[in-house]
């Protein structure tokens, strides 16, 4: 079998790159993490690996808006590296902050060129929140890391996670999960949908299906014990956040 | 010239933040409604651009296309009668992190030409108010004037410091009468035994000490810093004490040893054996004062500095989890009765709360565990105590030691005014012109920066970079520095401190409480190295003096020697406290009560009282689940908001172990007898570790004693109670305390009136449990199965929640019986090690009616039990003493009827009974003693009463 290697960028205040990592070495990948500087004086370079993760985090404190800074920084330096990785056919994970970042440079949806089409903003709660909801996957999405999903239970902890663009931009989005009840269906309201997202929109893909991003924390369920309600016996009713890392890994090998 | 940015949302937009406000002023009982607020973030830029570039820093760097608007406003805003706009902006002085991550990515882009940058509010609120409304709201719910005011158009400038002339400053003790050197001991916070003993090392040398000098001492014999209250001498109603901690809580350590202490009241956290190749260290601190008068602020260093200690321990440890304990006034305080200049207690916890959250969220540690109790007497002193768990490899869980010749590495944030002789200094400074403002000193934590020393320490500590390390907390460099070069010696260069700003003197550099620094003994030939370590992570390390074999703490600005004090005299030269205490047991009224036909309306205000509602608004603002770890979270049950008892991670992937922790405090028990309080609050979190599944096998505990005034002698009479109950109960359950904190005279004078805090310990707890997987939840699991109330109860009223209803205190609050209490926890850990524990809870505020609501509505399911069968342990005829009592050492368990014999067996020789049976119903039903109802509600209604409160 191929080794699957997988970068996890960090920067100050991202704080989610262990728990990513085990994740990704439980589905079998070997992972490094770079700083943003270290992949700017080619100490790292994003052509040795195959999957490119975004973690979770509060890049510079999310001090000017969750991701701003670091999707200003990504755009400053590392532009020409980026657009080639993708076109080449490598994959980009981006998760909560890592989603933010990746939306405020404009990588999602994409294309780049566009600039920033779309937003996640201020939860309507006011506040942030950890909570768990049921994510459920969008069958007709090209979504690499979401084939095969149906439901996953997952942990969402964000102020910004509400999805906001112009509805034009909304129509064409490619959704790659949805908020949703325990029964996959949508509209289910507060809490399911913790922020308020548009649409219940949780994650979003590009036209490739190879960049993905989502508020929700999948590597903060790959164990049984991490489901909130293990100790009523029902930890197998919704599925383990490790098949988002899983697909990642099997779809690099399939190649 | 100064520029502006303002960035608001599109009015499509809604904003959270304006309607929180506008509903904080519904709350304020002033305006029923009709309020609308928009904010408006200002970003003010001191520099030349030109307008390209101002258009590049505002849409590239701070406007959100997609929600947001910025124009370059000139500010000049014009009131209408239902429009009114009030600016916020941070005092001068006060550090914002904002700021620094703003200068850093405008530099990013390019631009060189950004001098300074300041933030502000712009707050729009429509509606018609009156001035005087408007300023209750601005007084109230916008401005804290310790940090911030209100500004009616952009500065033209900001101010600048003035730059600082080097002065020696000596300090006249040799000449001084005695009134004014008694003055001078006052000055620095030295007591007349302590300023006549450094007077006469003083006098031996022929010269008076500098100010520097003066300060490290006050700083090194301070409370905070040798604990001199509970290391004093004590004559205690006919007993002589010694040195009360020695004799007491590190009595009990010494005389128990186990084999998994590692390092006890030796380092800044106490460190247990996690398995064989890692350790755990603990710490909890409090920090009441700040909080009081800037509580996001004060709350969020709080958390930065309890995690900083736990960095600083051993080699320095990985923080893997947060507690946090909260006292309060009650949200529902009366705001006439308020004293001048005291914050309301909803906006000290609602600022607290967000202070504790932002830090912890932003450090990625997850918040597991804590208590929020409230009480009239936390008005004007609220406690914050703030804990932090580290790991570490075992093989570095022990202070490093230093060699004469390595440097002394200073890292992390840049120093400042921050914090220099308390937040005081701060609040006197505001009636001053705002030159004189740029003097105040109050910071705003820097998550973010603490992030990156941490993340730089982690790699130099597995390089082995450094052969010590500690953190700069409480009296600064001044407290970090002296304890360090103790045994060796040490010299300074204050002038290579970095600093913030110019205009530092030399002793302000050396006591200043700026955050996020730590300090490192570092081998010279790993200098470079270390440096480059924490580059790479974005934080700055510096040289500042290098470490000597003369035993002297020598400090210098540039050629100037400004301290030269002796080792030996600074650690060993204080002077022992004589103290006298005693202690006379209050009697308090006793209420009468006349049985009533059922407690259901009683019941359901218990569940809404303060101190026993839902704590979810405030838990789920906290990350629990970052790391990965959590097994138990805070919140637990059929859908994820019953009241955990303890909470479990499984802090490493490869590894079985799981770690509990619990906290214990019964503040209310403390007015009738601070003994059986301490004993009580012992008892109380052994409870939930084994509620959870865990056993007494490795259990170590913290005490934080945070008391009224020590300068009487009833109170000091209580502390010597309660820490002989820490002694006593120590050896009894064979947990010995690893570490502990004290914060003294908490008390408020207002009008002639001294208002104490009530008397407070807080005993938190940590558990190694060999396999996480054995872990319950106290939420039922299914109708059929048994309900066993284990543990007697006596009828033990004094303190409870149900007399706190009544409007009583009453006389006879919980004891412990340790030793029947010690088998039963044994036992029925045993029992949940084999399996055959469903659910498990233990009983606490407001008795077995409070635990088997919670255990039902938690669980989604009934339950019918009767009162008949209950365990007693003497004879009681009344329902509500039966269904309120507090008495310890009690547990109600789900057992399957299948396991019936099995359970029973393991649990044999202790009181148990089966009292009921979860039911497929909606409903709670108690039998009373003569066979009626006395509680029938369904669970849906004990849940919302249970919630309502907290539902912010």
């Amino acid at each position: 079998m191929s080794i699957v290697k997988v970068l996890l960028l960090r920067a100050p205040g991202i704080n989610r790159e262990e728990e990513t990592a085990i994740a990704f070495e439980q589905a079998g990948a070997v992972t490094q993490f770079a700083t943003i500087n270290q992949v700017a004086r080619a100490d790292f370079r994003f052509r040795d690996y195959q999957v490119l993760v975004f973690p979770g985090g509060f890049a510079y404190g999310d001090n000017l808006g969750a991701g701003r800074v670091l999707s200003n920084e990504l755009n400053l330096k590392l532009k020409d590296e980026i657009a080639p990785f993708i076109s080449n056919g490598g994959l980009v994970l981006g998760i909560c902050n890592g989603f933010q970042t990746l939306v405020k440079a404009g990588i999602l949806p994409g294309p780049t060129s566009n600039g920033q089409s779309v937003t996640l903003t201020n939860n309507d709660s006011g506040r942030f929140e950890c909570r768990w909801v049921y994510l459920t996957a969008n069958p007709n999405s090209k979504c690499v890391f979401t084939r095969n999903i149906e439901t996953i239970y997952v942990p969402v902890a964000h102020g910004e996670g509400k999805l906001v663009a112009p509805p034009e931009v909304v129509e064409k989005l490619d959704v790659a999960l949805y908020y949703t009840d325990m029964k996959g269906r949508r509209q289910a309201g507060y809490p399911f949908n913790p922020n308020g997202s548009v649409n219940d929109i949780a994650g979003i893909t590009d036209e490739s299906g190879r960049v993905f991003g989502l508020m929700p924390h999948p590597e903060d369920h790959i164990y049984n014990t991490h489901h909130p309600r293990w100790t009523r016996g029902e930890a197998q009713i919704s599925g383990l956040g490790s098949a988002i890392y899983h697909n990642a890994v099997n779809w690099v090998r399939s190649l | 010239m100064i520029y502006n940015i303002e960035v608001g949302l599109k009015d499509s937009q809604p904003d959270p933040r304006g309607t929180g406000i506008a509903n904080s002023i519904v709350d304020l009982g002033i305006q029923s409604g009709g309020i609308a607020v928009s904010v408006n973030d200002c970003y003010w830029l001191e520099g030349t651009l030109t307008s390209e570039e101002l258009v590049r820093i505002a849409s590239e760097l701070l406007v959100d296309p997609i929600t947001q608007f910025y124009s370059f406003s000139t500010l000049q805003t014009t009131d209408t009668p239902d429009m009114h706009n009030v600016i916020v902006t941070y005092n001068p002085g006060v550090a914002d992190p904002v700021e620094e991550t703003l200068l850093q990515a405008i530099s990013g882009m390019g631009i060189t030409t950004v001098s300074a940058a300041k933030t502000a509010q712009h707050y729009v609120i429509k509606g018609l108010l009156c001035q005087e409304k408007l300023d209750i709201i601005t007084s109230r719910l916008l401005v804290n004037p310790i940090i911030q005011r209100v500004v009616k158009e952009l500065p033209k400038v900001f101010p600048q410091n003035p730059r600082y002339q080097f002065q020696l400053k000596l300090v006249d003790i040799l000449s001084a009468d005695e009134e004014n050197l008694l003055q001078i001991g006052r000055d620095y916070t030295l007591n007349k035994d302590e300023i006549l003993a450094i007077r006469s090392h003083f006098v031996s040398l022929g010269r008076n000490p500098t100010d520097a000098e003066m300060e490290t001492l006050g700083q090194t014999w301070s409370e905070h810093c040798v604990h001199k209250t509970f290391k004093a001498h004590f004559e205690f109603e006919g007993q002589e004490i010694g040195n009360l901690l020695k004799n007491t809580i590190m009595q009990a350590t010494k005389e128990l040893s186990p084999d998994w202490c590692l390092s006890v009241f030796r380092d800044n956290a106490g460190v247990i054996a996690f398995d064989q190749n890692w350790a755990v260290c603990f710490k909890v601190e409090t920090h009441n004062h700040p909080s009081a008068i800037e509580p996001y602020g004060g709350a969020a260093t709080g958390v930065g500095g309890v995690v900083r200690d736990v960095m600083g321990t051993g080699m320095g440890a990985k923080p893997i989890a947060n507690t946090d304990v909260f006292c309060f006034g009650p949200p529902d305080y009366d705001f006439e009765r308020l004293p001048p200049g005291v914050l309301h207690p909803r906006r000290i916890f609602k600022g607290v709360r967000a202070g504790v959250a932002d830090y912890g969220n932003r450090l990625g540690i997850p918040t597991l565990n804590g208590a929020i109790l409230f009480d009239e007497r936390y008005t004007t002193n609220p406690l914050i105590f703030c804990g932090t768990i580290g790991l570490m490899p075992r093989d570095m869980s022990q202070m490093g030691q230093q060699s004469p010749g390595d440097k002394v590495v200073l890292v992390g944030g840049r120093t400042g005014r921050d914090g220099i002789h308390g937040v005081t200094f701060a609040s006197e400074q505001l009636t001053r012109d705002s030159t004189d403002l740029s003097f105040t000193s109050v910071q705003i934590g820097n998550a973010i920066m603490e992030k990156k020393v941490l993340d730089g320490q982690l790699k130099a500590r597995d390089k082995k970079l450094y052969s010590r390390i500690t953190d700069c907390g409480g009296g600064g460099l001044s407290s970090a520095v002296g304890e360090m070069a103790q045994e060796t010696g040490v010299k300074i260069y204050l002038d290579k401190v970095p600093l913030k700003y110019a205009g530092l003197s030399y002793s302000e550099i050396w006591i200043s409480e700026s955050q996020e620094r730590m300090l490192l003994a570092v081998p010279p030939a790993n200098v470079d190295e270390l440096i480059c370590t924490f580059a790479e992570e974005g934080a700055e390390a510096t040289v500042i003096g290098e470490f000597t074999d003369d035993r002297k703490l020598t400090l210098c600005y540039n050629e100037n020697v400004v301290c030269d004090l002796d080792m030996q005299f600074l650690h060993g030269g204080i002077p022992q406290m004589n103290l006298v205490a005693s202690w006379q047991k209050a009697i308090h009224p006793e209420p009468q009560i006349t049985p009533l036909n059922d407690y259901n309306e009683m019941l359901l205000q218990i569940l809404s009282a303060w101190n026993v509602c839902s704590k979810e608004w405030v838990i789920r603002q906290y990350d629990h689940e970052v790391q990965g770890s959590s097994v138990l979270k805070p919140l637990v049950g059929a859908q994820e908001d019953g009241p955990g008892d303890a909470a479990i991670i499984r802090p490493l992937a490869d590894s079985a172990c799981g770690l509990i922790i619990s906290n214990g405090i019964n503040t209310r028990y403390g007015d009738i007898d601070p003994y059986w309080m301490a004993a009580s609050a012992i008892d109380e979190a052994l409870r939930q570790i084994i509620a959870v599944g865990g056993s007494l096998e490795k259990v170590a505990l913290l005490d934080n004693f945070c008391w009224g005034s020590v300068k009487e002698s009833q109170s000091l009479g209580a502390l010597i109670l309660a820490t002989q109950a820490c002694h006593d109960l120590s050896l009894a359950y064979k947990a010995p305390f690893i570490s502990g904190k004290d914060s003294l005279n908490n008390e408020y004078e207002h009008n002639g009136k001294r208002i104490s805090i009530p008397h407070t310990l807080l005993i938190s707890a940590i558990s190694v449990m060999p396999e996480a997987t054995k872990a319950i939840s106290m939420d039922f699991k299914e109708a059929g199965n048994l309900i066993y109330v284990l543990g007697n109860t006596f009828a033990e009223l004094g303190g409870s929640e149900y007399y706190a209803q009544l409007g009583y205190i009453g006389n006879r609050s919980p004891i412990v019986n340790a030793e029947s209490s010690h088998k039963l926890m044994c036992d029925l850990s045993k029992a949940t090690a084999q399996g055959l524990v469903c659910a498990c809870h233990d009983l606490s505020d407001g008795g077995l009616a409070v635990a088997l609501s919670e255990m039902a509505f938690a669980g989604g399911l009934g339950a019918k039990v009767t009162l008949r069968t209950l365990p007693l342990g003497e004879d009681i005829q009344q329902d509500d003493i039966l269904l309120f009592s507090e008495s310890n050492s009690r547990f109600l368990v789900e057992v399957d009827p299948r396991k019936l014999e099995e359970f029973e067996n393991v649990l044999y020789d202790n009181a148990f009974a089966v009292i009921g049976e979860v039911t497929a119903t909606d409903m709670l039903e108690i039998e009373g003693l003569q066979g009626n109802l006395v509680v029938s509600i369904p669970i849906q209604k004990l849940k919302e009463s249970w919630q309502k409160p907290l539902r912010w």
